[in-house]
């Protein structure tokens, strides 16, 4: 069942105060995250913006226990956070159950940290792990990642005047992860808070590995209009850019039916990231990408649909 | 009463963590150390332990799990070489800098390239500057000690760093010799379970590993160098105790005819070994000569090193490992500035040897003690770098 406002707890374990730009979707992503816990949780962040903002010693936005070790293996610390809780339950040293989440930006996910994932979700620990992808390595500069779109301008995939922003497409995380077949696997959008908190909810509550990919909306490397980030979050649903489905057990449900997308243009025009697209040599690059979002969506909901 | 065990280096390694009562075991295989890994998932598998062995995808992944789970309070222990521990280089630092008192078996192993699985100490000592506490045992039997004091020195409140202990790929880590073994009990009692300082509990939340700029970084740091000269007190005392219960007697270095050597050789592992079996048969051709064994590289015991040479003219220094484009490999820099600093006119110099599992023969130790003898009665060192055993 899709949680309620009024079942949402008033406590902020995400404080205000942290560095994040303004209009960054990362925080608030977070900050639903955080709404989402039920008991005691311990949470795993990669290197990355959320990082960087959020503790900058001797300050901290986090009211729970929070470790940063490095960029690539979220999953792996989590894995050892896990064990040691069973270890030490094993010998009567701790008798809570800890949930542990696992946060990682797209970078620390699609690319660095893919093998410690796969590894973790393999093994089967018990935690959840949530990537929130803003499409580049934000932190760094805004460097073409593997989840970044096809002809996106980044610093590493520029809108020259050959090549129009990044010739490649972005990776199946959802796929990978379902590959592993784990219980749990969800694709989320931070307008829709619902459904992403009752994700989280669900996430944590399954036995061993789920994984969420959250749309994460960032006005400096997207470069949209700071106000306008969730209505952004909300277009990239809304034009089938990101098909809001989880996959459970293997069974594939498309979460947010989209009968009557709007225009793809919408979404790509409030980015500057794709502005060189709408120069007239590069035009069809913007049919590239329709043609990709028509693909997906029609992949994603053939298998909702077998499901 | 102490029992006597048919174990290689490796095996006597994984018995050790079994009697340490581990709780998490974080590890992936590799050459020459994968039967410290084997070996500790049979216990595993039988039921012998409680520890919750994660079996990773990588080195790099070991290290990071063994830091979460160390960070939650658990005793952690992890076990690499060569191109792995090359791998984990990163949270090496991190291990260390986050202050967790994991212990690690090190198989030492040549690196690539070309790819060679045989030992010398090209692995650790290319990390030695990442803020562990590093030991070299010479055998089995060491080995087997050393893995039990290193859990109680690492987890000291006083040290809180991680400890790598060190034996020579194949040399050690094949080779089986008889262990004298403590009885379950007497470990236990010896190593009383971890009492974390402080841990990730949600009972009382905390930010670990935060994000320190200029103003803060370097005072962690500090407080790092300050945790190793600490940790000389906590060893000290740990291998006392140690001895009170076993009567073997650890410390910084061992010495061998050093009292009265005016020639000696300083090297780590078993190469001391057969420098002392050389030594010995020198001296009862009344040659004098002497070893001097460091046990424990980090912290450098500087001060044991100059009391050990008091009486020597000539010293040489072997290193398993290459220091490329340095002046001299890494143990010799080490004992040239120790010796510059406390005003030694000793007269040094360095051998390379053993480099990709070389072998290095008694007579290639004769060799160098000989070199050393006329060093001491000339005062004059002709090469002070050279390569032992190698095809020029």
């Amino acid at each position: 069942m899709m949680v309620r406002l009024k079942d949402l707890t008033t406590e902020e374990p995400f404080t205000s105060g942290h560095r994040l730009c303004a209009g960054c979707g990362a925080g608030t992503i977070m900050r639903m995250t955080l709404k989402a816990i039920g008991g005691p949780t311990v949470i795993v962040n990669a290197t990355g913006c959320v990082e960087v903002a959020s503790t900058i010693y001797p300050f901290t936005s986090w009211k729970i226990p929070w470790v940063h070790v490095a960029f690539e293996n979220a999953a792996a610390v989590a894995s050892g956070i896990e064990a040691a809780y069973k270890a030490l339950a094993r010998r009567n040293a701790w008798d809570k159950h800890v949930d542990v989440i696992a946060l990682a930006g797209d970078g620390g996910t699609f690319d660095i940290g893919i093998q410690a994932l796969s590894g973790a979700l393999e093994r089967g620990h018990d935690f959840l792990y949530i990537c929130y992808d803003n499409e580049a390595y934000m932190n760094t500069g805004i460097q073409r990642s593997g989840a970044t779109p096809h002809g996106a301008a980044t610093t590493t995939s520029p809108a020259g005047r050959k090549i129009p922003g990044k010739p490649e497409f972005k990776k199946d995380l959802i796929g990978i992860c379902a590959a592993h077949g784990i219980e749990y696997v969800a694709t989320a959008s931070p307008a829709f808070w619902n459904d992403y908190i009752t994700k989280v909810r669900r996430g944590l509550e399954v036995v061993g590995p789920a994984v969420l990919h959250v749309f994460s909306p960032c006005p400096v490397g997207m470069r949209h209009d700071s106000a306008k980030s969730i209505e952004i979050a909300r277009l990239a649903v809304q034009t089938r850019y990101w098909p809001v489905y989880e996959v459970e057990r293997g069974k594939y449900k498309l979460n947010i039916n989209v009968p009557k997308p709007k225009p793809l243009l919408e979404f790509l025009k409030m980015q500057d990231r794709f502005r060189h697209l709408f120069q007239p040599e590069f035009q069809h690059e913007i049919e590239v990408i329709q043609h990709w979002v028509d693909e997906n969506w029609e992949r994603i909901t053939k298998r909702c649909e077998e499901s | 009463m102490s029992r006597i065990m048919g174990l290689t280096g490796n095996e006597a390694i994984a018995y050790a963590v079994k009697q340490s009562n581990v709780d998490v075991v974080a590890a992936y295989p590799i050459t020459p150390q994968t039967i410290m890994v084997e070996a500790f998932s049979e216990y595993v598998h039988n039921g012998e332990v409680l520890t919750e062995f994660v079996c990773v995808e990588s080195e790099h992944s070991a290290m990071s799990a063994c830091v979460g789970a160390s960070l939650t309070g658990a005793r952690v222990f992890t076990a690499t070489a060569s191109q792995g521990l090359a791998l984990m280089h990163e949270m090496l630092y991190i291990a260390s800098g986050l202050r967790c008192p994991i212990v690690m078996g090190v198989a030492n192993r040549a690196l690539s390239a070309p790819i060679n699985i045989h030992g010398d100490h090209s692995d650790m000592m290319g990390s030695r500057d990442c803020g562990w506490i590093q030991i070299y045992a010479e055998n089995n039997q060491e080995a087997y000690d050393w893995v039990i004091q290193a859990f109680k020195i690492a987890e000291d409140p006083k040290v809180l760093l991680p400890v790598s202990v060190n034996i020579d790929g194949f040399i050690v880590s094949f080779s089986m010799e008889g262990v004298e073994v403590l009885e379950d009990d007497e470990a236990s009692k010896f190593l009383s379970m971890r009492k974390p300082v402080l841990t990730i509990s949600p009972d009382n939340p905390i930010t670990v590993g935060a994000l320190c700029l200029p103003d803060y970084y370097f005072e962690m740091k500090r407080q790092q160098v300050e945790a190793l000269k600490e940790s000389y007190e906590v060893i000290e005392s740990v291998t006392r105790e140690y001895k009170a219960l076993t009567g073997r007697r650890y410390s910084f270095i061992e010495t061998y005819g050093m009292e009265n050597a005016e020639a000696g050789i300083i090297c780590l592992g078993s190469t001391a070994g057969t420098a002392k079996a050389v030594a010995k048969n020198l001296r009862s051709k009344g040659k004098k000569v002497g070893v001097i064994k460091p046990w424990v590289y980090r912290p450098f015991p500087a001060e044991e090193i100059i009391r050990a040479v008091d009486n020597l003219k000539a010293l040489a220094v072997l290193d398993r490992s290459c220091s490329f484009g340095a002046p001299y490999g890494a143990l010799s820099s080490d004992i040239i500035a120790t010796l510059y600093q406390y005003g030694k006119d000793l007269k040094v110099f360095n051998g390379i040897y053993g480099l990709g599992g070389r072998d290095i023969t008694p007579s290639d130790i004769e060799t160098v003690f000989n070199e050393a003898l006329k060093v001491a009665e000339t005062r004059l060192v002709k090469e002070s770098l050279k390569f032992i055993g190698v095809r020029e």
